[in-house]
């Protein structure tokens, strides 16, 4: 009824070796997560994440203990450091893919809690950096939370939400598609250039919008689609489908990435409960959306198939009014029954009222605008054109996660951009899962039964019982449940896995 | 509702090939002040590559999804 859903944020970090530009980004990558992952005791190799996700168990339900499962080979645990693959104890997945390092944060339910692990996934990989250089001086690797090279290459932050599966799919691609068209007004990291190579000098709202190419497909790498079909729930299929979003960017405002979230699930539960204001459907959207993250000014028109032509606020006016009234009628509030939606709510209304006076006065909240108004002030102080090689390292350098690298760090510890998760808390979820999904028993076994963990996955853990030949797989397709609430009392009193097995059975009687 | 505090921003016909629009520049809403980001300036120079060009030449990235 409001903001709630599992959901979670995954992000391919930009690797780079400085110095050496020929290091192969691979191999890179698998130092990233091998040296962190040794750090933790975690277990690397290609066992450790448990790839069978289409295993027999699709119609089991909760808890019921698998039958012994798994092929051996699969549980060796080669040391190619290019398949590091690790499951955190704070229910994140952590590994290679493709040429980049990826933290996949645990599942959550509310916008803040996002924020929060996102911002762990930051300090991870701050970690590992920090493992791997010694010597900051004289740094071997460099890692960054952006989502291009700005010379044709492009690399995801992707989100997920779970979705009943009894939902059309025709209608979130139509009722979607305008939404993400305009949502990168707030949702945007900002980008020196335009055009995937950058071939115009400038600047615009996303890293991301000039690589979507097509309305809808399959597609992650080429011909990205502004809606991803990618059918794969982790989850009861009969019951979910994970909606895969691949057009935002990573967000280092937190503001800007709750309100990200926050808006997308309302307006998934408005397309859920068949709640949306007619039809929004517009005309073009490919090429609107590069319209629209190509002016800062926010005055490009949208035309929409009806012919009504709308700026991109006054768009995302009519899905906050739809939500509100959605909210009003579900919850008797127009602002939503609870804290959580009741912050998204009066976030989205602050922001898009501050963006159509004045886009600058967002530059507390918006990564665009930050990013922006820091560029503006140093052409100003320096007379800089957007074709100075200063301004394109200034933006990669924004989103280096080494704090004495970081220009957004710099920024933050000034104090010019609003927090929502202090430092501590963000400190607290590298460690810590959440508690309110499957992520907590996930997480909890990692902290607590590390040895015995032979694989993990999104919807199962695999355990070695000391004294038993077999393995035993416990499956996870309800992502609700394993919350605290629900295992933490028997997580408490199994010292070890045996009893783990032996009481979760017994539990489940 | 909040939707009548919206303030209708100038408007412009969408045209993906037009030359990109000048940035706004803040006014006097703005949260954060010039003599603030000033400051931030001077921390700035001092972490930023010293070398740019080079930097941003060698800053290439394998494409992901």
């Amino acid at each position: 009824m409001g903001v709630q859903r599992v959901m979670g944020v995954e992000t391919e970090y930009g690797v780079a070796a400085p110095g050496d530009p020929t290091a192969n980004p691979m191999w890179l990558s698998g130092q990233v997560v091998t040296a962190y992952a040794r750090a933790k005791g975690l277990l690397t190799g290609r066992g450790a994440w448990d790839y069978a996700d289409e295993a027999p168990l699709r119609d089991a339900r909760g808890w019921e203990l698998g039958r012994a499962w798994a092929d051996p080979s699969q549980l060796t645990d080669i040391d190619d450091p290019t398949m590091a693959n690790v499951v955190l104890t704070n229910g994140a997945r952590f590994y290679v893919d493709h040429a980049h390092p990826e933290y996949s944060g645990p599942e959550v339910t509310t916008p803040r809690a996002v924020v929060a692990w996102d911002r762990a996934g930051d300090l991870v990989m701050q970690e590992a950096a920090r493992l791997l250089n010694p010597d900051p001086a004289r740094p071997t690797v460099a890692l960054y939370k952006n989502n291009t090279d700005g010379k044709g290459a492009s690399y995801g932050t992707h989100e997920n939400y779970l979705m009943r599966r009894e939902t059309p799919f025709h209608d979130i691609i139509r009722h979607l598609t305008p939404f993400f068209v305009a949502r990168q007004v707030i949702a945007g990291a900002g980008r020196v250039g335009i055009g995937q190579d950058s071939r115009v000098a400038g600047y615009q709202l996303t890293q991301r919008a000039d690589f979507f190419e097509t309305e809808v497909g399959l597609e992650t790498t080429l011909k990205r689609p502004i809606i991803n079909t990618r059918d794969e729930p982790h989850a009861s299929a009969d019951l979910y489908r994970r909606l895969h979003v691949i057009i935002g960017d990573a967000n280092q405002c937190d503001v800007a990435n709750l309100l990200k979230v926050g808006t997308t699930s309302l307006v998934l539960a408005l397309i859920e409960d068949r709640a949306m204001p007619g039809d929004l459907t517009v005309l073009n959207p490919v090429s609107t959306l590069h319209a629209i993250s190509h002016d800062p000014t926010l005055r490009t028109l949208i035309t929409l198939r009806d012919g009504r032509k709308l700026t991109a606020l006054e768009l995302l006016w009519i899905y906050h009014d739809a939500c509100a009234a959605y909210l009003q009628e579900r919850a008797g509030d127009p602002l939503g029954g609870d804290a959580d939606t009741r912050e998204v709510m009066t976030l989205w209304a602050d922001v898009l009222t501050r963006l159509g006076s004045d886009p600058m006065s967002c530059a507390r909240e918006l990564d665009w605008v930050a990013k922006l108004r820091l560029l503006q002030a140093y052409r100003d102080r320096d007379g800089l054109a957007w074709t100075e090689p200063r301004l394109a390292a200034l933006d990669i350098q924004w989103s280096d996660i080494r704090p004495n690298k970081s220009v957004f760090a710099k920024l933050r510890a000034a104090g010019q951009v609003t927090e929502l998760v202090g430092a501590a808390e963000a400190q607290a979820a590298v460690t810590t899962p959440p508690e309110d999904t499957r992520a907590w028993f996930r997480g909890q076994c990692l902290s607590r039964y590390a040895a015995n963990v032979v694989s993990a996955s999104w919807d199962s853990v695999i355990f070695e019982v000391p004294g038993q030949t077999s393995l035993q797989r416990i499956p996870m397709l309800e992502p609700l449940r394993g919350t605290r609430a629900q295992v933490g009392e028997v997580l408490e009193r199994s010292p070890d896995v045996a009893t783990l097995l032996r009481e979760l059975i017994r539990s489940g009687d | 509702m909040a939707s009548q505090e919206q303030s209708r921003p100038q408007r412009r016909e969408g045209d993906p090939d037009a030359p990109p629009p000048e940035v706004p520049v803040g006014g006097a809403q703005t949260q954060v002040s010039n003599a603030d980001i000033d400051s931030v300036l001077d921390e700035i120079d001092e972490v930023l590559e010293v070398n740019a060009e080079e930097f941003v030449r060698s800053f290439v990235q394998k494409g992901g999804q």
